[in-house]
């Protein structure tokens, strides 16, 4: 089936029932302007969701490009389509985890919209039930955190399916939302990584073919379910149709959550957020990658233009270091925290991570041999470990490592003599005590980017 | 005509199993080294032919059942 014939062929699109679309060149879809609306203010904005069938969900998925939300850029249709097969070959029920929990310190897009539009998340999480049969929802959060209040307020709201739908409290640790983690978690209640070898989709919570998507993921589902791939695709670039919701952070005027349109410039993204024009930002979260931000301030925000200039799009978390900003220093923070937030199950967590946060701080101190171990070690723990948490530091130790042997040359050679280094490393949240929480909406609509909202404290 | 075996045998480990017992490259030092910090490093791809047997060993050499064997038909 071509995009076309599912825009237009698929019964259940709104167009059909009467209900309006809102404007697609509008890219305030996933947050409306008022926090927590009703089911009745929900529906009234985005009208009913329709009926579908796995074949159609997914092929509707598909010819929307929907990449998933969480940090690893999975094709949402294609997870589907292999859940919807193991609930045919084992005859079992399928079970839909919406992740809500965000464990990237440096993002709040998740915590934003569920609290602007939790219907819309959970609209995407039975829809996906409905689809494929399942006959259980949980709704993953962290414990303690406002969403659960959020989600059981609006699940309150609805009325009973024969699905059962949960609210469950994860620990607030990183780790503890990978997917494997959560399902385990749900099984076990042991919060640790089960490792690359186990297939989720076939054998998941409860031994059934289970659906981890990330709340931005289902949101974006509720839409296409809704309005179809031609809406959908209305704007963003022909690779990643759609809008991201992008958390920016650090050393910017106006910090917070907005939507884009796939294929916005940075500079449009940064500038609005009032960014310093140079220096250096962290891409993509805590496993992310520093760019030059006078360097990418022509690259389109997509998967695609973001990984060929050397950045990564990861949560969709941008966090700039204000000038002089410490790229090693920052980096050093990071990797300890990664080290300290493993599960310390497989060796290349539990001894590689502590040894490159240890070369990356000595690095800093002046420690020159300390680069030619970060050179040794870093390709021994890539790919090694029970998870890609591992491979996450490596990449961000990685990228360090170019800044300091290319443009930030002369820093490192600050650092390498004892010249001492002026900055605060201190200006990429890592949670705890600090930890960033949603701030109120700070400004209005605009056209290309809207909805800021949230403050990374 | 050449004749090609039908399956390809690579080694796997399960890095959450693994405890380093290192028996795994004393049985096949040839091709399984170790990290500085005793876990195995494996070679990457199909094994030779000639290797499988001593790999099946390697594997039921290890303690914790971490290393195994995956065979793939091409």
């Amino acid at each position: 089936m071509t995009a076309t014939e599912l825009a237009t062929g698929a019964p259940a699109l709104n167009s059909i029932i009467g209900h309006a679309m809102p404007d697609p060149y509008a890219t305030d879809r996933l947050l409306p302007n008022r926090r927590s609306p009703s089911l009745a203010d929900h529906v009234a904005r985005l009208g009913p969701m329709p009926r579908t069938t796995p074949a159609q969900l997914a092929g509707l998925l598909q010819a929307a490009g929907l990449l998933g939300r969480g940090g690893a850029g999975f094709p949402t249709g294609r997870k589907v389509s292999a859940v919807a097969a193991a609930v045919i070959s084992k005859r079992l029920p399928a079970v839909v985890v919406a992740n809500c929990c965000e464990g990237d310190p440096t993002s709040l897009k998740d915590r934003v919209l569920v609290e602007r539009s939790p219907h819309l998340v959970i609209d995407g999480a039975l829809h996906a039930a409905e689809a494929l049969g399942a006959d259980r929802v949980v709704l993953a959060v962290h414990d303690d955190s406002p969403a659960r209040f959020v989600l059981a307020a609006a699940l309150a709201e609805r009325p009973l399916t024969s699905c059962e739908v949960t609210v469950v409290e994860i620990p607030d640790r990183y780790i503890a939302s990978e997917a494997t983690a959560l399902v385990r978690y749900l099984n076990s209640g042991d919060a640790r990584p089960a490792g690359r070898l186990v297939p989720i989709w076939e054998t998941g919570v409860g031994g059934r073919p289970t659906l981890v998507d990330n709340a931005e993921t289902l949101a974006q589902l509720a839409l296409i379910a809704r309005f179809g791939p031609g809406w959908f695709g209305a704007v963003g670039t022909p690779a990643e149709p759609g809008t991201s919701l992008i958390t920016i952070g650090g050393a910017v005027q106006r910090p917070g959550v907005v939507e884009v349109a796939h294929g916005t410039p940075l500079a449009t993204v940064l500038g609005r957020a009032g960014a310093p024009s140079a220096g250096w930002a962290l891409l993509g979260g805590l496993a992310g990658r520093w760019v030059d931000l006078s360097a990418i301030a022509g690259v389109g925000f997509s998967t695609a233009e973001l990984a060929a200039a050397g950045g990564t799009r990861g949560v969709g978390s941008i966090i700039v270091l204000p000038p002089g900003g410490c790229v090693l220093g920052e980096t050093a923070r990071i990797l300890r925290y990664h080290a300290d937030a493993g599960a310390r199950q497989c060796g290349p967590c539990m001894f590689g991570l502590p040894a490159i946060a240890a070369d990356m701080t000595a690095l800093g101190s002046g420690d020159r041999g300390a680069l030619d171990r970060l050179r040794r070690r870093l390709p021994v723990i890539n790919g090694r470990g029970g998870c890609g948490h591992p491979d996450g530091a490596v990449a961000l130790a990685a990228s360090a490592l170019l800044v300091l042997s290319t443009r930030e040359n002369g820093h490192l050679h600050q650092h390498l003599t004892g010249g001492g280094c002026q900055a605060q490393p201190v200006v990429v949240p890592l949670g705890g005590a600090s930890a960033p929480r949603p701030g109120a909406p700070s400004r209005p609509a605009g056209s290309a980017i809207i909805n800021s909202t949230g403050r990374l404290s | 005509m050449i004749t090609r075996s039908r399956t390809e045998v690579t080694l796997r480990v399960d890095p959450i199993a693994c405890r380093a017992h290192g028996l795994c490259a004393e049985e096949m030092p040839e091709a399984i080294n170790l990290d500085e910090w005793g876990y195995p490093i494996l070679p990457g791809g199909p094994l030779p032919p000639e290797l499988v047997r001593r790999a099946r060993a390697a594997a039921a050499a290890c303690p914790v059942l971490a290393l195994r064997l995956e065979q793939r038909r091409r």
